[in-house]
């Protein structure tokens, strides 16, 4: 079947997708965007997390077909419009919350929804909204620090507008 | 244009001359997109050691654009899969692959009669089929291989092969593993080269002092025996085993993968392809963790095979419940210690027997043995000391390396009898491990003197001091913060805290004589009017950040700003394994020497130009410095078009193997020690457990990356935390009960408590910077503090992990 949507704005198009594949392989292996990532393939590691129609979704849970004429927005998505990092990217680095990276797009794609729906969220807020995220190697502390120090950032950048 | 992406294009250039031939054919689009995560990696800031620059592959990895191996992707690409055994023990009696050969989209079927070399392979015995010969001997071993076109034709091919088991008793038990006569051998009698007797992987054993005698025994006023048991855990990186076989036109193979060690993945990879190594090329893809779980091959072999055959690209990703079944996992134990100790605390005497199952192949279980004997009594000073530590092969899953490697199962043993003999004793659990603490000077049971600092009771000191967390506050709570109470199940009725100590101690690098020599290559040129330094090691990158501190030691080194790191790749020599605690020391350490060549050649051209006498020459801000003098002149100046470029290998001080009676030896190149403080609320109704702060203090030596140190500290508690009280691969008569992340649990967010860490620094004079490998210290030390602590909740003797609520509630 052919499926058409829009991928971080862009209007995309896949041919010859196989019904039972996911929006995952769809966006990895067909149009280029592998930036979401197949660790469980199952919907418990949120590491393929993507934003579809403004909510965060596990993508390897969605079949290709339901996003037709839908809204997709990914990890390659979150940038700037001039390029540079959003402001959960950003934070993400700056306090060593990436490791070896494999989980960090579906806990940016978290973070930034937890921040869009409450821009200063307690610690106990912060880890119901990304208890859906596992990853294997930072033991989550730098995450804390990334997600605290993300809402300081927005919240400050809010306040200077 | 501006002059940085000017920089970029001109360094680009560089390197795709330099590989060129290994790229004929061409890659396409997203492989090219690997070769970038590394050809990216350049930084502006001045950090050297010492400091905390950011990682250099952070910007391509939170942009999703940093090319993991299972991103790989070529246009005329197929993709592999295999058949896996549903059975723990078989004898295979045919192998029909007609049917599926007929479904449209199969470009290949393969079995072992289509491998074109060895059949065997392995770490340390070559005893592994690349695929199963007439019999299986775990459940998920490789029969057969299929190539498609879509991974969904791969899978349906795959259920069309046909084989037909003659299925046999699994052999899963110590009792029916020691008694082959009764129940059969997982593997003939010396089937293959230097290979244990019988069921047995190897075995060591260690006596010091007058051993353990009923004399010695005599001499103590307390003894307390237990027996203990740890489960097996899975490593459960995120990125799943993957990557991409491209058949290359000289009859040779590149394959992008993530591993921890390329040369050695090549070095058992080329016999069985048939293939001299030079033409089995290796370059590492982005890899999703690794945690001792990508040691041993997984699908390097499987991919190779079917490019050699089709002649296509070959792209191969586990599934999660594969991924369970690919890999190797922590031996799971069973340990028998006892400790004798005097009225006022010391320890007269200990004596252990470990039993690890190996499982089906032997991996690394051999050096996992070695650890287990000369790490398993802890970091104690024990006059008398007899252990014996065994691996057996069962039809088990196979075990081998996973963070803390042969030290983890130990620790919670020999520490859980530190807190029943200062029960025993009536004495503080803390004071009672001070008392009997290892210090520099002392001996290990193996005879190997402690020669640089083991400030172990200063550690314990450091945890006990920190502040604790405050009390439950049942009239402000908020009910997310106790145990299971996200799901409501208590309002903080039926909660009880407990507290908890422990201290481990772990080797750093290859140990029992092996020169696991690491190599680097450094460059330093002049790119765009300033001097660029280049870093090129066979290094895998597994999330750790040995490439910061690669970047960092080339900084401090040749007083340069701009360093790029070269993909690593087999192109120069090995650089070991990422795996025991050692990346940083031993290529860290090769780059350290690399750079310092660099330097000194630098130097000498600046002499012989100018004929400097001056005895204080050193590279610094991008200028050659007299440091009586100052600057002398620019490297931009000095260098002009010429580039340097050398290569050097680190070996670290030579040990030798343990006498396999006694376990006497200079065995370990360094040793390492961490300790914790756990503080935990337990639901002593339901048997639920909340982590609330797990407080860690380790000696480092020195801290390359301050920032890196602390975070791979809170992920190594943190995969502690995991085996205290949640991970376990269940296996039922040899077959795997929980291949997936539904039923295999990890820590999340919210079972993972605030981490605080004391980071001390002192330094080991044998090492480079004097730095102390950091990886595996706190995986080894955290558990039993944990469990400690829950003990100290309930009151229950809790002699096996993980910990489960059936464990707390006597409802099992």
């Amino acid at each position: 079947m052919r499926v058409t949507f829009t991928a971080n704005g862009k209007p995309v198009e896949a041919d010859d997708v196989w019904e039972g594949e996911s929006l995952l392989y769809v966006l990895r292996e067909r149009v280029g965007l592998p930036g979401s990532k197949n660790a469980c393939e199952q919907g418990e590691c949120g590491s393929c997390t993507v934003y579809l129609d403004g909510t965060p979704v596990c993508s390897c849970l969605v079949a290709a077909g339901q996003v037709q004429d839908r809204e997709v927005r990914t990890v390659e998505g979150l940038a700037e419009e001039n390029g540079e990092l959003g402001l959960v990217q950003q934070a993400f680095i700056d306090a060593g919350a990436v490791q070896c990276g494999f989980c960090t797009p579906g806990l940016l794609v978290q973070t930034d929804a937890l921040l869009e729906t409450d821009a200063q969220p307690s610690d106990s807020d912060i880890r119901e909204a990304l208890s859906g995220n596992l990853c294997r190697c930072t033991g989550y502390e730098k995450i804390m620090d990334a997600v605290r120090l993300a809402s300081a950032r927005k919240c400050a950048k809010a306040a200077s507008e | 244009m501006n002059e940085r992406s000017e920089r970029i294009i001109q360094h680009s250039a560089w390197r795709s001359h330099r590989t060129s031939e290994a790229r004929a054919g061409g890659l396409s689009t997203r492989t090219i997109q690997g070769q970038k995560n590394l050809q990216d990696i350049r930084q502006a800031s001045k950090d050297g050691i010492g400091g905390s620059p950011l990682r250099p592959d952070g910007t391509l990895k939170v942009k999703g654009e940093f090319a993991y191996s299972s991103d790989m992707w070529h246009e005329d690409m197929l993709w592999g899969m295999a058949l896996r055994s549903p059975h723990p023990r078989a004898n295979i009696l045919s192998v029909d692959i007609s049917d599926a050969l007929k479904v449209p989209g199969v470009y290949a079927v393969l079995t072992h009669d289509d491998i074109p070399g060895t059949k065997y392979y392995g770490l340390e015995i070559q005893d592994q089929p690349a695929l199963a010969i007439d019999k299986v001997r775990y459940h998920g071993e490789a029969i057969a291989l299929v190539a498609a076109d879509h991974p969904e034709t791969a899978r349906r091919a795959v259920k069309k092969i046909k084989v037909e088991y003659e299925v046999l008793t699994p052999i899963v038990t110590e009792e029916q593993c020691l008694n082959p006569e009764v129940y059969g051998y997982v593997h003939e009698p010396h089937e293959y080269k230097s290979h244990g007797s019988g069921n047995i992987v190897h075995s060591q054993k260690l006596v010091s002092g007058g051993g353990v005698t009923d004399e010695i025994r005599a001499l103590a006023d307390v003894i307390i025996k237990s027996d203990y048991e740890v489960g097996m855990q899975d490593q459960a990186f995120l990125g799943p085993e993957s990557g991409l076989a491209v058949p290359a036109e000289d009859g040779g193979i590149d394959l992008y993968i993530a591993t921890q060690w390329l040369h050695v993945d090549r070095q058992q990879m080329a016999p069985v392809l048939a293939l001299p190594e030079e033409k089995v090329r290796l370059t590492l893809a982005g890899v999703g963790g690794a945690f001792g779980g990508r040691e041993d091959l997984s699908m390097q072999i499987h991919a190779c095979l079917l490019a050699q055959h089709t002649g296509k690209p070959v792209k191969i990703v586990y599934a999660r419940d594969e991924s369970f079944f690919g890999h190797v996992h922590r031996h799971p134990a069973k340990m028998t210690y006892e400790h004798g100790a005097t009225r006022d605390g010391r320890l007269v005497f200990a004596d252990a027997r470990i039993v690890l199952d190996g499982g089906a192949y032997a991996s690394a279980s051999p050096a996992v043995v070695g650890n287990a004997a000369s790490l398993g009594h802890g970091p104690y000073v024990i006059p008398n000391v007899r252990m014996e530590a065994i691996a057996l092969y069962s039809n088990n899953p196979s075990c081998g390396a996973m963070r803390g490697f042969g030290a983890v199962q130990a620790a919670f043993a020999y520490e859980s009898q530190m807190d029943k003999l200062a029960a025993a004793l009536d004495m503080d659990p803390v004071e009672l491990r001070q008392l009997n603490a290892m210090a520099e000077g002392d001996y290990m049971p193996t005879g190997q003197q402690i020669d640089s600092p083991a400030p172990v009771a200063e550690l314990l000191q450091r945890v006990k001091d920190m502040p604790l967390p405050p009390p439950l506050d049942l009239d402000n709570l908020d009910i997310r913060q106790i145990p299971g109470a996200l799901s409501n199940t208590s309002h903080g009725e039926g909660i009880v805290r407990g507290i908890g100590y422990s201290v481990g101690i772990k080797n750093v690098g290859f140990s029992e004589g092996f020169d696991d020599y690491s190599t680097a290559r450094v460059r330093i040129e002049v790119i765009g009017g300033e001097p660029v330094a280049m870093v090129h090691t066979a290094m895998a990158e597994v999330g750790q950040g040995g490439v910061t501190v690669h970047a960092q030691i080339v900084r401090t080194e040749l007083g340069v700003e701009q360093v790029t790191i070269h993909p690593a790749n087999t192109e120069v020599g090995s650089a070991g394994s990422t795996s025991a605690s050692r990346q940083t020391y031993m290529t860290g350490g090769a780059v350290k020497l690399a750079a310092e060549a660099v330097k000194q050649a630098v130097i000498d051209k600046g002499r012989r130009r100018y004929g400097w006498t001056q005895s204080d020459l050193t590279l610094i801000g991008g200028k050659v410095v007299s440091e009586s003098q100052g600057a002398l002149i620019s490297v931009v100046d000095l260098l002009g078009d010429e580039a340097i470029d050398l290569t050097r290998e680190h070996h670290h001080r030579p040990t030798v193997p343990f006498d396999k009676e006694t376990g006497q030896g200079f065995g370990h190149v360094q040793y390492t020690f961490c300790a914790n403080r756990a503080v935990v609320d337990v639901d002593v109704e339901l048997g639920l457990v909340k982590v609330v702060e797990l407080t860690a203090a380790q000696d480092v030596g020195r801290a390359l990356n301050p920032l890196s140190v602390v975070g791979q500290i809170q992920g190594g508690c943190t995969q502690a935390l995991g085996l205290a009280v949640m991970e376990e691969i269940i296996v039922k008569d040899g077959k795997v009960r929980n291949a997936s992340f539904t039923d295999y649990l990890i820590p999340t967010i919210l079972d993972t408590p605030p981490i605080p860490v004391d980071v001390l620094e002192r330094p080991d004079p044998h090492a480079p910077y004097g730095l102390r490998g950091v990886g595996e210290a706190p995986t080894v030390s955290a558990t039993p503090s944990i469990v400690a602590a829950i003990r100290a909740a309930t009151g229950l003797a809790l002699n096996r992990i993980p910990v489960r609520p059936e464990h707390l509630t006597d409802t099992l």
